[in-house]
């Protein structure tokens, strides 16, 4: 390695710091959307506020395609099983979003049918509370969680 | 439009249900159920349940104009839940097969002379009916993960803002 990199034109890198960055700007989000926070999942995606310059805008609707599971709204007993499995069936590396209070801890829902917080049944990156969030909330969010996969495991 | 409000015994249900049907009732809005389990204990309130009846079923019926959309009529019908089984409506009104579905998932109570009575909105592996008065508030009968979540702590200041799991 004694070779002069520094000439005008080359930029060098560790490989995990450049994985980091191209993965982090190119989330592709499957949207487990189930109740009212579904709106404000709408309102970021849109041009309005834009999440597409932050390379997270593609959706894709089949979890092998996907790299973030952005669960959005109220999970039900019923419904648990389903999103676990859709979990299961992304692959790795992968990141899951509380996105909304109910997701978070089940918020005001303290009741027989709904599950209190998916962290209950599913690892989960990011929490974003709110009922709903703000689309600022949603995007603050999303730069923690870019923060966090632009770490690529290391403390960020 | 009119509205007008009736109790009928559970047996004339039925007829009752068909004879508005014939006069020009043409939609069953809704069809639910009340519990008056513990109705007024503690209080001054006297429960207007008759002794040893606990449910009472509500119908609610609408006369639709279909040309002009206008409602011309609305008719409550209740009923207090005998020891038989009420009988179906589905006959008369074909949405009543998910709303006695509801009744029943939801309540317990049960409808005579109609097939397929099974669980419409909680799963078939759910255990008693949540909407009664005794099911136990903080029972919990999930699919997968803990029967009871992580003691939730009230929020504070630092949950009002996205965290990340590191």
């Amino acid at each position: 390695m004694d070779q002069d990199l520094s000439a005008p034109g080359i930029l060098t890198s560790r490989m995990d710091e450049a994985i980091g960055w191209a993965r982090k700007y190119s989330l592709f989000p499957y949207p487990f959307v189930t109740a009212c926070c579904g709106m404000e999942f709408m309102s970021v995606s849109c041009s309005h506020y834009d999440v597409d310059r932050f390379g997270a805008a593609f959706p894709r609707f089949s979890p092998r395609q996907a790299d973030v599971l952005m669960v959005v709204g109220t999970i039900s007993h019923k419904i648990a099983p389903v999103l676990r499995r859709i979990y299961e069936q992304m692959a790795g590396p992968k990141w899951v979003v509380a996105f909304g209070v109910c997701t978070c801890t089940g918020g005001f829902y303290d009741n027989y049918a709904t599950v209190q917080g998916i962290d209950t049944i599913l690892p989960v990156d990011l929490y974003i509370p709110g009922c709903p969030p703000r689309p600022e909330t949603v995007l603050e969010g999303l730069m923690l969680l870019q923060k966090k996969i632009q770490a690529q495991g290391r403390n960020a | 439009m009119s509205e007008s409000h009736e109790t009928v015994p559970q047996a004339a249900l039925k007829a009752r249900v068909a004879e508005l049907k014939a006069s020009g009732c043409n939609m069953l809005v809704d069809l639910t159920c009340v519990d008056f389990l513990g109705f007024g204990a503690g209080t001054k309130n006297a429960s207007p349940a008759p002794e040893g009846r606990r449910y009472k079923l509500v119908y609610r019926l609408m006369e639709l104009d279909t040309a002009t959309g206008a409602v011309k009529r609305r008719v409550t019908l209740d009923s207090w839940v005998e020891e038989q089984p009420p009988v179906s409506v589905m006959s008369l009104f074909p949405n009543a097969d998910w709303l006695e579905r509801e009744v029943w998932d939801m309540f317990g109570v049960t409808f005579a002379d109609r097939p397929n009575m099974k669980r419409i909105l909680m799963y078939p592996e759910f255990v008693g009916h949540p909407l009664r008065k005794d099911y136990p508030i903080k029972k919990r009968q999930p699919l997968i993960g803990p029967a009871d979540g992580p003691a939730r702590e009230r929020m504070t200041a630092a949950d009002l803002r996205p965290r990340l799991i590191e």
